[in-house]
């Protein structure tokens, strides 16, 4: 209860950054556009599992859940995420597995 | 058991089943709810939409939803009457009422950070480590 849940994900954040600074000279330069969860910009305090647009945009071809190091979700959203979309497979409106 | 608590009831019913068919199935259903001390707050027929996979064999299916408030005793017994009837594909309940006190609570706690001050990188690290003593105060 101490901090915000935003403010422990921005420190969590940083690390990762650190991190990922001291590999980057090996490698090709790879721009690294910060991303933002568009969760947090629109302020979005509940993830409805009927919500089938938007789930599946966070649900690629095969019907995995869209690690959120690719879409730069917050860890609280994407766990909000995983658990609607989890409830949109249970009753058939998002897939287990595609193809 | 004393508290009042909200529940979505979810339920897929066999695409063959005629149209009035399905009506009285869903007013079967929430009189089930209400026999049990149950009450409705909300239906919604979302009508015939195509499941993600199979189920049953069957590649369609028609969704209706209810929002239920009770003990969940009724839920219990609803869900129960759900599995022995065949024309019943899938049904899946989800207690919305914590859902949504969650919100609430995220909903205000931002608007409070808001007012405290304007949004800026050294501002909101500073708020950060006030608040915990702040709460404190006023709890």
């Amino acid at each position: 209860m101490s901090s915000n849940y935003e403010d422990r994900d921005r420190d969590r954040d940083f690390g990762f950054e650190r991190e990922y600074d001291r590999t980057m000279p090996r490698g090709p330069r790879r721009m690294m556009r910060r991303k933002i969860c568009r969760f947090c910009i629109e302020k979005v305090d509940l993830i409805d599992f009927k919500d089938v647009k938007l789930l599946s945009s966070y649900v690629p071809e095969r019907g995995k859940i869209l690690p959120r190091r690719i879409s730069g979700v917050c860890a609280a959203h994407q766990r909000m995420l995983a658990e609607a979309i989890k409830r949109a497979r249970n009753i058939a409106l998002l897939p287990y597995a595609a193809d | 058991m004393a508290e009042k608590r909200t529940y979505e009831v979810i339920f897929i019913i066999d695409p063959d089943v005629a149209e009035n068919e399905v009506m009285q199935l869903s007013e079967g259903v929430q009189k089930i709810i209400t026999s049990q001390g149950g009450s409705i707050t909300k239906t919604e027929m979302m009508g015939k939409r195509q499941l993600a996979y199979e189920i049953n064999h069957k590649r369609n299916g028609t969704y209706v939803l209810l929002e239920v408030e009770g003990s969940g005793a009724e839920i219990a017994e609803v869900e129960r009457r759900m599995r022995v009837n065949d024309q019943i594909l899938r049904y899946m309940t989800i207690r919305v009422d914590e859902m949504r006190r969650r919100a609430d609570k995220l909903k205000d706690r931002r608007a409070r950070k808001a007012a405290k001050k304007p949004a800026s990188g050294k501002a909101i690290k500073a708020v950060a480590q006030t608040e915990p003593e702040e709460e404190e105060s006023v709890a």
